[in-house]
């Protein structure tokens, strides 16, 4: 440890100097940020450091052990590459934001009760929010927006929840929770709005384009895979989350065929392979958590290959639509050749990093007879061939022709590409020296069976051929310039409209009811000028002789309620 | 593969041929696509029939349903025309105009 700093301190704090350098002093500062890091978090061994006594709570900040050890590991590297990728124009604000960022995704995992869970939370939505604004858009400032509004009220039901379980168990260390409790189900449901569950997901659909060519790859690494973790950590082997991962590995595959821009097209991917994760951990055995937790690993690295690609693609043609792209090849053959690895590896061909990871998680599921769960992970495994592994590279490219000719991507991130592929293939091709023995539990499984290479090869050459047979028929969706409808249109629209005409009607009922007021106020001023005014019967100047008379009325009455209030029965007489 | 070059202005010029400009090669692609799909098919078929000869089974299937040769080539090949087909009826629901949330 850096004197007695957690290590998620290491980057939040070293994010302070950020703003104060240029240049290379800036490039070398961010880079030694990740290392030392990594370094305060090696150094420390498995335990829990850190408590503190608040309110009669007991915080733990750091805790290490298996699960948050390798999710520790994961952030370091993805931060390192991200930020090695974000080199050329990248802000000192993008700079600054990653790094807060980062810190907060680690701090997150290594937190050991949910008060700290919750803080880093926060710290999450609040600074992964300027890599949306950095693009400078009115599109993504608004896309900003609406990604704060979501992933703010993630954090406030997660605090619900931590205090409906505190009130309820008196702890709130954070372990196993279940659904259960009113505090366990409201904390799901914070979690689950980070993991984007279905119909909970369009924050990300909506953000990830908008953010800038590099801030799209932070946003892909963190804050979905601390959600991941948290579902790992509190929610290992609820029933629910198999279905809402099946279901989450279904419903985008076919959005991201008909989607136009390839980052959005990565951010219904992103959901798809949050699906298998989520999978495992609703399995919740030991295989099938090794599973959603290698798969969580070298998804981060392959989705960022990924959407580091695309945003290339956008730092020099200046766009990612697939109705504008196409023989880009020509301009960045190193970026086109590297994308193709990570399309590789999202596929699961053999040695790359996604066939060692995804078939843990679909092994266990026929492990534990949930066969009709595999039949559908299956299906989703050739949905992902067709919009990562064909679609992203093809359409991005090779398809026909722009005419756009640019420059091969800048130097450094070519590197940064390069290193992330490098991973890909290093954990596909050998995954028994650095990825299962990280993992949470032992690993037992064997990935490299020639039963497993043969199917999995059968599976993706004959999707592939099902997309040549399309292709050259004519029959694949043509790529149109388009917005698809998704659950966000409840918000971005129908609410919308809602929350317009309850402005409509509160608006006529104002209007109504001022000019209703309007009218009594004048008709009261008209009656009172009519009884009091200069000419009303109340305004006239009277005669003093009159006034005599009511005087002398006045005084009779008087005179009568005293005769009337004294006691009928005679005073008695003097002695 | 011919290089980019830049002309006067600035602006790149495309010279020169580049590697898919040409048909031929779509079509070797296609073709290596295809003869690999025939030796992965065709391994199904030796599976029994080296299982007989040496007495070990490249595919040992762990459902019977899984079992009956190419199922992952058949399931391959129609999910994906399946995910194909269903994404193209979805778009008839669910397709706007691209500034549909701008107006």
């Amino acid at each position: 440890m850096i004197g007695s700093l957690p290590p998620a301190a290491v980057m939040i704090l070293g994010a302070l100097l950020v703003p104060l350098l240029r240049g290379r002093a800036r490039t070398g500062w961010v880079l030694l940020l990740p290392v030392a890091s990594l370094a305060a978090l090696l150094s420390l061994g498995e335990g829990e450091f850190g408590q503190v006594s608040i309110f009669s709570y007991e915080l733990t900040l750091v805790r290490i052990d298996g699960l948050s050890r390798i999710f520790g590991w994961l952030f370091h590297i993805a931060a390192f590459i991200g930020l090695i990728f974000a080199r050329r124009g990248g802000s000192a604000l993008e700079d600054a934001s990653a790094l807060v960022y980062a810190g907060a995704a680690i701090g997150a995992v290594q937190a050991g009760d949910l008060i700290t869970l919750f803080v880093f939370w926060e710290l999450l939505a609040l600074s992964s929010v300027f890599l949306v604004w950095a693009r400078g858009t009115e599109r993504s400032y608004r896309a900003g927006i609406r990604y704060l509004i979501v992933q703010v009220g993630s954090g406030v039901i997660l605090l619900a929840g931590i205090i409906a379980h505190a009130r309820a168990t008196g702890s709130v260390a954070f372990d196993h929770m279940g659904t259960e409790t009113l505090g366990g189900k409201l904390i799901l449901l914070g979690i689950g709005i980070k993991a984007a569950f279905p119909l909970l997901h369009n924050w990300l659909t909506d953000a990830y384009p908008e953010a800038t060519y590099s801030g799209a790859v932070f946003l892909s690494a963190f804050t979905t895979k601390v959600a991941v973790y948290t579902l790992a950590r509190g929610y290992a082997g609820t029933d629910l989350l198999i279905w809402v991962g099946v279901a989450m590995t279904m419903f985008p595959i076919f959005y991201a065929v008909i989607e136009n821009d390839l980052r959005r097209v990565l951010g219904y991917s992103m959901i798809n392979q949050i699906g298998f994760m989520v999978c495992g951990v609703g399995i919740g055995t030991e295989m099938a958590l090794n599973g959603a937790v290698a798969h969580a690993f070298n998804d981060v690295l392959f989705k960022g290959l990924l959407f580091m690609s695309t945003g290339a693609l956008l730092y020099r043609a200046g766009t990612t639509k697939c109705s504008e792209l196409g023989g880009l090849y020509k301009s960045m053959p190193k970026t086109a050749g590297l994308c193709i690895v990570g399309a590789a590896s999202i596929s699961a061909f053999p040695l790359f990093s996604g066939f060692v990871s995804k078939s843990m998680v679909m092994a266990a599921a026929l492990e534990q007879n949930l066969d009709v769960v595999w039949l559908f992970l299956l299906f989703a495994s050739a949905g992902v061939l067709h919009h990562a592994g064909i679609k992203i590279p093809f359409y991005g490219f090779f398809g026909p022709d722009s005419g756009i000719r640019t420059k091969e991507a800048p130097t450094s991130m070519l590197i940064a590409m390069g290193m992330a592929a490098f991973l890909c293939v290093f954990n596909g091709t050998f995954p028994t020296l650095f990825l299962y023995p990280n993992l949470p539990y032992e690993v037992t499984y064997v990935p490299f069976t020639s039963a497993h290479v043969i199917s999995q090869l059968q599976l993706l050459f004959f999707a592939v051929l099902a997309f040549v047979w399309l292709r050259l028929s004519d029959r694949e969706p043509h790529e149109l310039p388009s917005t698809n409808l998704d659950a966000d249109w409840f918000y971005r629209r129908f609410g919308k409209g809602l929350a317009l005409a309850a402005g409509g009607v509160a608006s006529r009922l104002r209007d109504a009811v001022a000019a209703r007021s309007v009218a009594a106020a004048g008709s009261a001023i008209g009656s009172a000028r009519r009884y009091m005014g200069p000419t009303g019967v109340w305004g006239r100047t009277w005669p003093t002789g009159t006034n005599v008379i009511w005087v002398a009325i006045l005084l009779l009455v008087f005179l009568l309620l005293y005769y009337a209030s004294t006691p009928v029965t005679s005073v008695p007489p003097p002695p | 593969m011919a290089s980019d070059k830049r002309d006067m202005s600035g602006q790149v010029k495309d010279r020169g041929r580049h590697y898919f400009d040409d048909p031929k090669r779509w079509k070797r692609l296609i073709a290596i696509l295809i003869a690999v799909c025939a030796v992965v098919f065709a391994l199904d078929i030796a599976n029994p029939i080296i299982e007989r000869m040496t007495g070990f089974e490249l595919r040992h299937p762990e459902r019977s349903w899984e079992g009956f040769p190419e199922f992952y080539a058949v399931y391959g090949f129609l999910a994906y025309t399946a995910i194909v087909y269903t994404a193209k009826l979805l778009r008839k629901g669910v397709m706007r105009d691209e500034d549909y949330y701008d107006r």
